[in-house]
């Protein structure tokens, strides 16, 4: 059987599955619909935790941004892995006694105000769509690639499955679709990365691999080899980097704080039992994240070497048929400027912006004709990095099943954390707009039936933004985090760390941080993307790491407001004493 | 509730609960220092000084970067978590005894 026909078998039956999960799974109370009733096991949360999480951004394009970042890389690994200490430390165990559905629940019952609530549900809004956007996008590039379907249409199969388990079973339903998916994409994962390991190094652990010594018989290791050859074609070595120290400190810390306020992550903690469980069950997602976060950097590095291996001096009529498949894509373009026929691969870009073809027009040896302008560097390859991954199995030979596999688990990361997305932004318009704050009268089914309505718009938009995306998908991922960082994670932050900070306080922070953040970065994303270089920079730091710059922001302006306005009403005092305690539940029940 | 028991007029119990909380700060500054070490100083601000050492065929500073503070990270939470248990413990503040959430309609 060829790729093509494995791969409709592996991702039938994944959809299946989920499917099946979604009919067994269905719900009938709001408390089932938003938090799965709060009985899941803490290992499977941890498991679901680690799918919601691991989005198509750290399926397809982590190891592909690594792979050319190199030790700049290091800021998406340590980023989107520490911010997990912070949730399990700081915000997890608290919020779980706190014992509501929602982030914004959390914000509008701590700062006793229904602006406030409002003000939460508007940044997780923003943060959520900013966020699937990508997943949408990521789903219909993996349709394209390897169901030959169109990518629009590839997006829209993704929503009518998101559909059938978001909307039927709310939470559950996304809790234990998530357990399969998880299992599904870290599978899809690794198997590769252990045979690419195997043929590379000998050694079978990816984690042990990427510094191992090379089985060519050369004597280097792994990253000795990509430092030398990487430094004779003219990049930067590879584990040394490019970025500034300050920038990497400020992505990095923007990334980590912006994963612990991801309200998407912070509501997976509502669904185990107790506070306890909150705590173990964060240790167990990062444990599942880990196995993935740890093996990345090892592909990354191997998809870099085979990548020169296979594709610099070689003659394009002698490339692999990947080569030319994802050429056909538009993720791969090549221009031959000394006309020797053979692919030069060099630092620096090929020609300017992404490749735009003369049609179906083909040059006389057979690659596509670009209409781009050349730039003066001698690199004749542009080369898409969301790619990497996908093509990785190709590139390293790898037989149909792996292939078909990595396939079905970039749909799998692609899809469950679109739909953890959906379900707290459902959540948020269902609960804390309509039930908090709208129309408190409302009954049970009917909350509930808005909670589906709200989820079925969600995945229509959510379907619009992917088939008119904003922009790549590691790219538009990198946002969210800047404002997570910057308005949630610091109000939930002193909501339970501080006893004095008020209202006005916590709703100032919010509203200047995302104000401050947002600005920053669409004056250097969109307004003068020209300007956007490091002399331009706020202190060096670039607009993937403001955020954490942002977050300072939101401390400062908040306590100024604080000081200058009235203090925190008793009741509420007691609320906080109460979420800091995990035993004495009384209040937050018995009110 | 249940556990009121351990606590006999509202002045012992304000204390219990800031003896719990300070000693819950305690261990979070403790485990937080480790987190900023092996991320942000190893990882980043010192990456070069350890550079110059290797394990494994890793230069030192880069595997903190790219495997060494995951690891790190995971033993934090782990440690956090069973450190709490014994806190609780201690405090008679059992976790256990957490209610489910509340019934939906917030009665």
């Amino acid at each position: 059987m060829d790729a093509t026909t494995l791969t409709y078998i592996f991702v039938g039956l994944s959809f299946t599955l989920y499917i099946g999960i979604a009919i067994w799974s269905r719900v009938a109370s709001t408390s089932e619909f938003y938090v799965a009733g709060g009985g899941v096991h803490p290992v499977l949360n941890g498991m679901a935790t680690a799918a919601d999480w691991m989005s198509a951004a750290s399926f397809i394009s982590m190891a592909g941004l690594i792979a050319f970042l190199g030790y700049d890389g290091s800021v998406y690994l340590m980023g989107w892995t520490g911010g997990y200490v912070l949730l399990a430390l700081l915000l997890a165990p608290y919020l779980r006694k706190f014992g509501k559905f929602t982030v914004p629940d959390f914000i509008g019952d701590r700062y006793y105000s229904d602006a406030a609530r409002l003000v939460a549900v508007m940044c997780l809004i923003f943060i959520s769509f900013t966020y699937v956007a990508g997943q949408m996008r990521g789903v219909g590039i993996v349709f394209s690639r390897f169901l030959e379907v169109d990518i629009d249409m590839g997006v829209l199969i993704g929503m009518g499955i998101v559909f059938m388990y978001a909307v039927l079973g709310g939470m559950k339903g996304i809790t234990y679709t998530q357990v399969a998916q998880y299992c599904v994409l870290i599978f899809a994962y690794t198997v590769p990365a252990i045979f690419i390991s195997m043929l590379i190094t000998g050694n079978p652990v990816p984690q042990f691999g990427l510094g191992a010594e090379l089985s060519d018989g050369s004597g280097l290791t792994v990253l000795q080899k990509l430092d030398r050859t990487l430094t004779d074609l003219g990049f930067s070595a590879y584990t040394e980097g490019t970025k500034s120290n300050i920038d990497i400190f400020a992505i990095t810390l923007a990334l980590m704080v912006g994963t612990a306020g991801l309200p998407h992550v912070i509501v997976r903690f509502f669904t185990v039992p107790n506070v306890a469980d909150a705590r173990r069950s964060a240790g167990w997602a990062l444990v599942f994240i880990a196995i993935l976060y740890t093996t990345a950097p090892a592909v990354g590095a191997f998809a870099r070497i085979n990548f020169i291996d296979t594709v610099n001096e070689t003659s394009y009529k002698d490339t692999p048929d990947w080569f030319k498949n994802w050429e056909n894509l538009g993720l791969i373009g090549w221009s031959d400027k000394n006309g020797d026929g053979k692919i030069q691969y060099r630092a620096g870009a090929p020609f300017a912006g992404k490749p735009a073809f003369d049609g179906d027009e083909r040059t006389r040896i057979g690659a596509r004709k670009l209409t781009n302008d050349n730039t003066l560097s001698a690199n004749e390859v542009y080369v898409d990095r969301d790619i990497m991954v996908l093509a990785n199995p190709e590139i390293a030979g790898l037989p149909g099943w792996v292939i078909a596999l990595v396939a079905a688990g970039s749909l799998a990361a692609a899809l469950s954390t679109a739909a953890g997305l959906l379900l707290v932004i459902s959540s948020a318009i269902s609960h804390d707009v309509v039930k908090k704050t709208i129309n408190p009268n409302i009954s049970d089914r009917q909350e509930l039936r808005y909670a589906r309505i709200a989820a079925a718009c969600a995945i229509g938009v959510a379907g619009y933004l992917g088939i008119n995306p904003p922009g790549f998908v590691a790219q538009v991922v990198a946002f969210a985090f800047g404002l997570a960082a910057a308005s949630l994670f610091p109000a939930i932050l002193m909501g339970i760390f501080s006893l004095s900070m008020n209202k006005e306080g916590a709703i100032a922070g919010m509203l200047s941080g995302l104000l401050f953040t947002g600005t920053y970065i669409v004056y250097f994303k969109f307004v003068a993307p020209d300007m956007n270089s490091a002399n331009n920079w706020l202190i060096g730091i670039s607009p993937e790491g403001i955020g954490a710059i942002g977050m300072l922001v939101n401390f400062t302006v908040a306590y100024c407001v604080m000081r200058l306005t009235a203090p925190v009403p008793s009741d509420v005092q007691s609320l906080i004493q109460n979420i800091r305690t995990p035993s004495r539940a009384g209040i937050a029940q018995d009110h | 509730m249940a556990h009121n028991e351990h606590i006999n007029d509202d002045l012992s119990a304000s204390e219990h609960a800031n003896a719990y909380w300070r000693a819950n700060i305690r261990l979070l500054i403790k485990l937080l220092l480790v987190w900023f070490t092996v991320s942000f100083l190893a990882g980043i601000v010192f990456v070069d000084t350890l550079n110059a050492y290797e394990v494994f065929g890793f230069k030192l500073g880069f595997w903190f970067a790219q495997q060494g503070s995951i690891y790190v990270f995971v033993a934090l939470i782990f440690v956090y978590a069973a450190k709490m248990k014994k806190l609780d413990a201690a405090y008679g503040a059992h976790t256990s005894d957490s209610p489910n959430h509340p019934p939906s309609d917030d009665g």
